[in-house]
């Protein structure tokens, strides 16, 4: 059954992803023959932004469009939440929050992380809660856009297009229709969807009990359609108001992954290398499914502390597991959420096997396994050009990709970008580990207490946003330096592959023989994968050894 | 010692240089002398792979004094890392000495061509003056006789020599260079065997394409090419990322209430950042620069070599490279009526006094096919040479006339002699014709007997080659003076894509424009001064040794041995180049798989038992893990010198091939490689009683 579900999940999953990457390139990319209603629309948006949204732009003018344009939306939310308690729909009167909650908040929303130290129904009042909505459609138009600007770079355009309208268009024509699809079906299977306050009920025990709801449904489909992953309700994904059923589950996770595994084929289809992008989408996909594989075996296996009790031990691990998911369909999720920058979860990470829990985290540190909507295969780009850069040299030819030569400069600019992450979590885990910042704050000693650090920083560096729980995260440096490290994780990994794919545009195209090194073929896929392992996790190592891995073992030879 | 003495001494060096083995004992040491001066940390900056290393190591030593007085137990621990750390830097210096060394070894003799010699300067008077060869400047004219060294780089203005050009090429047969054609220069240093030159000096001392290349290989003057530099900073990149993964585990270390030794963190750095490539890089590229030297390439920047192994069209010219010289007698066709043997026997017959190529290939042709019948040659007969208003040549012997000459000659001729000219004779000469070969009528007397062909034979193995370089990706372009149909008809035999026919100096420029316009890199040899906008214009130009100035000056490499099938080698060594770059790199990374399998388990052991486990190896102690991880790293270098220095054997094969057996080889292999390396370490250490 659950083997099923998972191969069943998959097979949807693509067979989804590449109509809809027709449509995001449609949309992205019209061509010249419109149909009368996608015209129609276009025409709304240019007269919407005027000349202002039609300029071509480098991708220079790309990036500082895109800057000033996350700085305004960081701006206006701030002032939103900060301002909650005299704006409207507060029906339950939430007060401000505190400063540098605020701080985090936004950068988490405004990167695409969601990463949450505050808890959403408790904290948030309806205005600020929509304000949030809104960054989840904006900021994977962001990311969208983005990756659109990139791959006209890379079919050799160095006019990138336009910022305002690329955002303008994955916002309102591809986010906006999706979000009101799954939406309606997440409202018909029973998630709530209204401006009503908090419910009085008086429980079967006599107590009274108050019980949260409010638009949860439209929140919640933009949450996993732009991995976005910022729960309505703080139990997220797991909250029966969030996600009632295994059928809503089911709808939920695909939503997760469909958008960033189409985003491959948009690649293909505006480069016009289908090929190449095929490689990539299946390079991208065995790392995902190996992962989810593994995490599903180790899942089934019973948790710690009752291996060796008179408990039944063949059903998996059930603690932190919602009844109505089951182990598998929890591993699965942890994995879909993890390996794109989604974030969301549907149980409590901190329960999960130690072995599990690696593979979350091997999702985060890779990044690139679809990854975030737009932003997961501009990460794979990096190590396309690393492969390229090493592996290239070995046909006997300068390393070359798409026709343009890669050489010094590029090379600088796409180390620097791939150094960044690392260096986020690996630096700020060691500092948080070494002062009372992370020890006073971890919920566990050893092992477990560090991979609490460890998975803090690299949500927060993957903008992946989900939580490992354990951790007391709500403290004024853990959001301070949290929010910086999901900025600088969001925006120099855009910027800089951006500049790349501008700097090979910029060159004179060499012409492809049976001597360049082909991106289309099954040997690349193997160079691919292995920057990605040897590059993107090695460096990893170490870390996980003295976390989950050592966890694990401490269990195993106790 | 006299000249010709030191003639013949170059010559033998030259010989020797090429054949010495990598690891020669007077090499060696000269290269240990050099990598201990090159430890200073003003060179070692360039590097920055090596020189995090040469940090590693002179904090570890540091640390050996601080245990000394501390009275640590580690003490003798942490002075075996600190031996291997300066080992490994050792090592890597010494890869770069040791290409430098065998260069310069290759150089020396090349060297001793440029020493000075007694010069005969022509002055305006024309008196000569005795001038040393290094006080002479560039457009000085001199006078050189029969069994002196000429004493510079020039061109001949006056005269036709043979000339001994061994101390350069290393080939000792003569060869000769005259006045006027494309054949006028000469080089410094060789010998003039007959007659006597009158040359302008092109080149003052010291400025001459091979004093360039002696910089080059000597390394005295490498800069770093393009993709070195490229490598060079995505080395540097992953230093600085593993740097991070092991400076942070410092503070992770106290997390777990470990303090890790410092020795032990230096020595998972430099296990993990890639030493191999980073030590071998530079002894790489100047081992590039010795083989094209060795091929005697001659190339004004290392960035050309480099650059060769990106050529997508290949400028070819048919003579000399796809066909051996002139055209041969290949065939017979007789008339009706004439047997074959009659017309063989006709043919040969009015060959007798033909000296051309040509005519002597008419008697080999007879030889092969009349065995025994072949005609003895007649003393009486009168040899009747080709002359420009008859054009024909051939035989009377008494009253026997045996003629051969083209159609329209040979209708002249029998018309004069009033015989008849069979109705088929003009569809066999088309039918030979077509085929893009030369007919060539013969006759005896006023009949005429049939036809013989002359056709371009190509070298052998032309076409297996060209199918190589077109596996490579390259496009091939025939250059020829040929018509149209003869060129096309070569050009499908040999298997080229592409010919330019009837070809004027201008067409070839304008080819190569076409080709750049379309992003292609292109390559041409040439020797001639028509030639030299278009060498100037090729991205590699090789000019031949022999050539004129002009065509030297216009290229961006020489060729001493003029051959023009050295093209291929040139794009041969610029991919091995760039391919043992990338399998060092690859195999590099890919070692840190076991290394991280063995040095991280034995870190954290101690505080945390469990996990013994993932020590996959079997390794005894922490230390040992630790130390034969390192220790592998070190002695990894010493022993792919062979493989920087040679090359990693390149097979002209097209990319998905060469990419998957390097691969194989240098990834995969890299992956495995360390783990049976490091175990066998582990081994001998624990014999020895080390850790």
């Amino acid at each position: 059954m659950s083997i099923l579900f998972t191969i069943l999940f998959f097979i949807v999953a693509i067979a989804v992803s590449w109509p809809l990457g027709y449509f995001l390139f449609r949309v992205m990319e019209p061509g010249p023959k419109l149909s009368p209603l996608h015209a129609g629309l276009e025409r709304f948006i240019t007269r919407i932004g005027g000349k202002f949204i039609t300029q071509g732009s480098d991708w220079k003018e790309y990036s500082i469009a895109m800057l000033i344009f996350n700085a305004l939306i960081f701006a206006a939310v701030f002032l939103v939440l900060l301002g909650q308690s005299v704006l409207p729909l507060n029906p339950d009167g939430k007060g401000p929050l505190e400063l540098s909650m605020i701080f985090h908040t936004v950068a988490s929303f405004v990167t695409n992380t969601n990463q949450q130290h505050y808890s959403g129904e408790v904290s948030l009042s309806y205005f600020s809660q929509l304000a949030l909505m809104w960054l989840q459609f904006v900021t994977p138009a962001v990311g969208l856009a983005a990756l659109a600007a990139i791959c006209r770079a890379l079919s050799g355009s160095t006019d990138v297009g336009n910022f305002y309208r690329d955002t303008l268009r994955a916002t309102l024509f591809i986010l906006l229709p999706m979000a009101v699809i799954v939406g309606l079906i997440l409202a018909f299977s029973g998630v709530p969807m209204t401006l009503g306050g908090t419910i009085k009920a008086i429980t079967l025990e006599g107590p009274e009990q108050l019980i949260s709801r409010g638009p949860a449904a439209a929140f919640v489909a933009i949450k996993q359609l732009g991995t976005n992953g910022g729960g309505f309700f703080g139990p997220n994904s797991a909250h029966p108001f969030e996600n009632p059923s295994f059928f809503t589950n089911a709808i939920e996770c695909l939503c997760i992954i469909i958008i960033p595994m189409a985003c491959v084929w948009m690649f293909g289809r505006i480069t016009g290398r289908m090929k190449h992008a095929l490689v990539i989408f299946i390079v991208m996909g065995s790392l995902m499914i190996a992962c989810a594989g593994l995490a599903e075996y180790f899942e089934n296996a019973p948790a710690r502390a009752l291996t060796g009790l008179a408990v039944a031990q063949n059903v998996g691990n059930q603690e932190g597991k919602e009844l109505r998911f089951g182990t598998e369909a929890s591993a699965l999720w942890s994995v879909v959420a993890t390996s794109t920058s989604n974030g969301s979860g549907n149980c409590m990470y901190d329960s999960l096997n130690p072995l599990t829990l690696l593979l979350p985290l091997f999702g985060m540190w890779s990044n690139v396994a679809f990854g975030g909507v737009g932003v997961g295969f501009i990460n794979m780009f990096m190590y396309v050009i690393i492969g390229v850069f090493i592996c290239g040299m070995m046909v006997g030819r300068s390393p070359e990709y798409l026709a343009r030569k890669v050489e010094t400069a590029e090379m600088k600019v796409a180390l620097l970008a791939l150094l960044v992450h690392p260096l986020l979590i690996l630096g700020c885990t060691a500092w948080f580990a070494m002062t009372p910042l992370g020890i006073d704050t971890v919920g566990n000693p050893g092992s477990h207490g560090f991979t609490e650090i460890l998975y803090e920083f690299t949500s927060a560096a993957a903008n992946n946003g989900s939580g490992m729980g354990g951790l007391k995260n709500s403290t004024v440096p853990w959001n301070v330096v949290a929010g910086i490290v999901m900025l600088l994780a969001r925006f120099i990994p855009i910027i800089l592959p951006l500049a790349i794919a501008g700097m090979l545009a910029a060159k004179k195209p060499v012409p492809e023989t049976s001597g360049t090194l082909h991106t289309d073929r099954t040997l690349f896929g193997f160079v691919l994968l292995g920057s990605v392992i040897f590059i993107g996790a090695l460096l990893f190592l170490p870390v996980a050894v003295l976390g989950p891995i050592a966890e694990h073992l401490s269990v195993l030879t106790k | 010692m006299n000249n010709i003495e030191i003639n013949q001494q170059i010559k033998l060096q030259r010989r020797h240089s090429r054949k010495a083995g990598i690891f020669e004992k007077k090499l060696v040491k000269e290269a240990v002398r050099q990598s201990l001066t090159m430890l200073d940390p003003r060179i070692m900056v360039g590097n920055p792979v090596m020189f995090v290393t040469e940090i590693g190591a002179a904090l570890t030593t540091m640390i050996i004094i601080s245990d000394l007085w501390s009275k640590s137990p580690d003490a003798g621990y942490t002075f075996i890392v600190a031996v291997v750390l300066w080992l490994t830097v050792l090592f890597g210096n010494f890869a770069g000495a040791l290409a430098e060394a065998r260069g310069k070894a290759q150089t020396e003799s090349l060297k001793m061509t440029r020493r000075s010699t007694p010069a005969r300067k022509l002055l305006h008077n024309q008196q000569t003056e005795e001038v040393p060869s290094t006080a002479l400047n560039a457009g000085d004219i001199i006078i050189v006789q029969a069994g002196e060294i000429i004493p510079g780089d020039g061109e001949i203005l006056e005269g036709a020599a043979s000339v001994d050009e061994s101390a350069v090429t290393g080939e000792s047969a003569p060869v000769l260079r005259e006045a006027g054609g494309d054949c006028s220069g000469v080089t410094g240093g060789t010998r003039l065997l007959s007659d006597q030159l009158i040359v302008r000096i092109t080149c003052g001392a010291g400025d001459s394409f091979l004093d360039r290349m002696i910089a080059l290989v000597e390394g005295a003057s490498r800069q770093k090419t393009p993709n070195e530099l490229a490598l060079t900073v995505t080395l540097a990149g992953l230093t600085l990322a593993f740097l991070m993964v092991t400076a942070t585990l410092l503070p992770i270390g106290k997390f777990f209430g470990t303090v890790i030794p410092v020795p032990t963190l230096v020595a998972l750095l430099v296990c993990l950042i890639p030493t191999t490539i980073g030590a071998l890089l530079s002894a790489i590229g100047i081992a590039g620069m010795d083989r094209a030297l060795s091929a005697n390439i001659l190339a004004k920047s290392g960035k050309a070599v480099e650059l060769a192994g990106d050529i997508d069209t290949l400028l070819i010219d048919k003579t000399g490279t796809i066909t051996v010289g002139n055209r041969q007698a290949t065939e017979y066709y007789p008339l009706t009526g004439v047997d074959t043997e009659t017309l063989a026997v006709a043919v040969t017959v009015a060959s007798f006094g033909d000296q051309t190529p040509e005519g002597r290939s008419v008697l080999t042709l007879g030889e092969e096919r009349l065995g025994n019948k072949f005609p003895a040659e007649d003393s009486n007969a009168k040899l009747i040479p080709f002359s420009a208003q008859t054009r024909l040549s051939g035989v009377d012997i008494g009253s026997d006339n045996y003629r051969k000459g083209s159609f329209d000659a040979i209708c002249k001729y029998i018309r004069q002699q009033g015989g008849t000219i069979p109705e088929e004779l003009q569809g066999v000469v088309e039918k030979v014709a077509v085929k893009g070969s030369t007919p060539l009528v013969v006759t005896e007397n006023n009949r005429v007997l049939g036809v013989l062909e002359l056709s371009d034979i190509l070298k052998v193995g032309i076409q297996e080659r060209f199918a190589r370089l077109r596996a490579m990706g390259l496009r091939i372009v025939m250059v020829t003076g040929d018509n149209k149909l003869t060129a096309a008809t070569i050009a499908r035999e040999a298997g080229v894509d592409d010919f330019i026919a009837e070809a004027r100096p201008e067409a070839k420029l304008e080819y190569i424009r076409r080709e750049q316009k379309q992003g292609r890199l292109v390559a041409m040899m040439g020797d001639g001064t028509n030639d030299a906008p278009a060498l100037a214009q090729a991205d590699i130009g090789v000019a031949m040794n022999s050539g004129t100035q002009a065509a030297k000056e216009a290229g961006n490499m020489v060729d001493l041995d003029s051959d023009p099938t050295k093209l291929i080698e040139v794009i041969e060594i610029g991919k091995q180049l760039l391919i043992t770059r990338g399998a060092l790199t690859t195999f590099s990374i890919a070692n840190d798989m076991a290394k991280y399998f063995a040095i991280v388990p034995a870190m954290f052991i101690l505080a945390m038992p469990q996990l013994g486990i993932m020590n996959v190896m079997n390794l005894a102690t922490p230390h040992s893990a630790i130390l034969s991880a390192l220790i592998f790293n070190a002695v990894i270098i010493p022993l792919l010198i062979p493989v920087a220095i040679k090359g990693v054997k390149y097979r002209p094969a097209g990319a998905d091939s060469l990419l998957r057996r390097n691969l194989l080889i240098y990834g995969l292999g890299g992956v495995v490689l360390p783990f049976i390396g490091i175990k066998l370490i582990d081994m001998l250490l624990e014999l020895l009683k080390l850790a």
